[in-house]
């Protein structure tokens, strides 16, 4: 328990000093994370296979292609979601500041800590209040400290554009929110535990479009402070909000480049055909 | 293109329909009628003997009920309270235990053993659960007692416990599992802080019927709490002595040759009776107040 909250307290504070540092550790100026050849299989059947794609600092990368086509197996394999899956089997590498999170002596909650993930559908923890949800990742490793938790709260809530429609019901229970509101809560969660890549996976498919505006104007605000990987189904919003495109098709990686690039003058048929809406 | 219709005609549906329903309600009617059947005939017998003795006055020797002396059964009911206990306590954490290895770590290696033991604990008679406890407890303590009566009721409760609470885990939907790990917490803190609570109406719906089940068990207690037709000396006799417990009293009482004690027998089963009936009542309500999504 001790050292979670060490764990923690460093996440929270060190927050501001860690990306200069680590890109010039890494060498290579922006890039935050990297998949290297990375392979993931359900039992016999391949997820994706041999991905390599950098994930900038404050861009935002998305991952588009038909369904089925494994983005979104790629964007767990970020954070080591695999783990708990059945018969999933991850080789390769991701790097994320140069080291290979899937190392065997890497821990996976640490890396979860600093590579958060939004859902597809919004996930309040259904007994706790929205203000506990917002800090289940702090509260729930040892972190007492009321005020601490408190800014937390409002700094997360406030980055995740929620703050004001909850200011005034902090207790009343996360579920309690409309869908729209629930999934901005979940980002909320995300981002109070400071992480340094926010990966989301479609997360305003089930969302009406003012809710899905809302969402992508934070994507905006978010990405000059994180690298973020956004899957998404949806064409326009990928090119309105991306900076890096990467096309998957069948578990390959197919075309990856700038989002303007690819829309514009995609280098690989299959690429223009989805994008001009030919198949897929 | 056929329309469905034509195959049969209206009313002839409606009789197809209506035989159904009549089948439906046969068949429910069957399922209530055992139930109201005991109910009503331990009520109707035992509510005679249904008095303050029964509730203040300890057993004694049968002549005591022969020559018209006050008798009850406060030392069989204090007794079962704490056999009862004393099974819950030992059954809870390890069912528990269980229930929560076959759900949340289906990977584990050990959980498929696990799941086989488990169904196999369930399905055993309960009897020899007793004699396990005889051998395990009462044989090397020198005495029956009621924690070895505890013991052979806790492993009655044990497997139901580990079922009840898998599949009240399982019940949460698995993305709550998943958004807990997204913001790196262990997988144990996950399970215990966001997945427990949202289950626990289920999980205590499981240990009031684990409850129920054993508190209505005679056999496993016959040759374990053995019995006793007096309250102890001192209170730690419930533990470490023969203690009475109801099911295993009304079977004493009921093969006793001695009328008196009969009719104390079906009191026996009426306060039995009202016991299981209230722990499944609450049960049924706690289960009702589930209403999450």
């Amino acid at each position: 328990m001790l050292k979670n909250k060490k764990l923690a307290g460093a996440v929270v504070s060190e927050k501001t000093n860690i990306p200069n540092k680590k890109i010039e550790e890494n060498g290579l100026p922006g890039i935050r994370m990297e998949s290297r050849d990375l392979t993931v299989k359900y039992g016999t059947v391949t997820g994706v296979k041999n991905i390599s794609l950098p994930i900038c600092n404050e861009k935002v990368t998305a991952l588009i292609g038909p369904s089925g086509c494994g983005k979104t197996t790629f964007l767990r394999s970020l954070n080591r979601m695999h783990d708990i899956t059945r018969n999933a089997t991850v080789s390769g590498e991701v790097l994320l500041d140069g080291r290979n999170i899937y190392h065997p002596k890497v821990n996976p909650v640490d890396i979860r800590r600093k590579v958060g993930i939004i859902f597809q559908k919004p996930t309040p923890f259904p007994t706790m209040s929205i203000f506990n949800n917002v800090v289940a990742g702090l509260k729930l490793v040892g972190i007492k400290n009321k005020k601490l938790l408190n800014e937390v709260c409002e700094r997360a809530l406030k980055q995740a554009a929620l703050f004001d429609e909850v200011k005034d019901r902090l207790n009343s229970p996360g579920g309690s929110l409309s869908g729209g509101q629930q999934q901005r809560l979940s980002i909320a969660r995300a981002l109070a535990i400071e992480p340094e890549v926010i990966l989301m996976d479609e997360p305003t498919s089930s969302l009406d479009p003012q809710s899905s505006s809302k969402i992508e104007d934070l994507i905006h605000e978010l990405k000059k402070n994180y690298a973020i990987v956004i899957v998404t189904h949806n064409l326009q919003q990928a090119g309105r909000v991306s900076d890096n495109t990467g096309f998957f098709y069948l578990g390959e990686l197919v075309e990856f480049g700038e989002t303007e690039k690819i829309y514009t003058n995609p280098a690989n048929k299959r690429t223009e055909e989805y994008l001009t809406g030919k198949f897929g | 293109m056929k329309n469905f219709s034509e195959h049969k005609t209206l009313w002839q549906r409606n009789l197809w329909d209506r035989f159904m329903v009549a089948l439906l309600t046969f068949s429910t009617i069957m399922v209530m009628l055992p139930l109201l059947i005991i109910i009503g005939y331990v009520v109707v017998n035992g509510i005679s003997a249904l008095n303050w003795d029964l509730f203040t006055q300890e057993l004694g020797s049968p002549a005591r009920a022969m020559q018209g002396k006050s008798t009850g059964l406060i030392h069989t009911m204090l007794g079962t309270a704490v056999v009862d206990l004393l099974a819950i306590i030992i059954a809870a954490p390890v069912g528990l235990g269980a229930g929560i290895m076959l759900s949340e770590y289906p990977d584990h290696k050990l959980n498929p053993i696990l799941r086989v033991i488990n169904d196999t604990l369930n399905g055993m008679p309960a009897i020899l659960k007793g004699l396990l406890a005889f051998a395990l407890i009462v044989k090397p303590m020198g005495t029956f007692s009621g924690l070895s009566g505890g013991f052979a009721l806790a492993f009655v409760m044990i497997p139901i416990i580990a079922r009840s609470t898998e599949s009240a885990l399982m019940s949460i939907p698995w993305s709550i599992r998943e958004a807990g790990l997204a913001i790196g917490l262990p997988r144990w803190r996950v399970v215990l802080s966001t997945v427990m609570p949202a289950a626990r109406t289920g999980l205590v719906t499981g240990f009031l019927i684990a409850f129920a089940r054993a508190a209505g068990e005679a056999a496993p207690l016959m040759f374990t709490s053995f019995g006793n037709n007096y309250l102890p000396n001192h209170w730690t006799g419930m533990i470490l002595g023969p203690v009475d417990t109801l099911p295993q009293r009304l079977y004493s009482l009921a093969i006793s040759p001695y009328k008196e004690w009969h009719e104390l027998g079906w009191a026996a089963g009426i306060v039995l009776l009202g016991f299981v009936v209230t722990l499944f009542i609450i049960a049924r309500m706690l289960t009702r107040e589930k209403n999450y999504d």
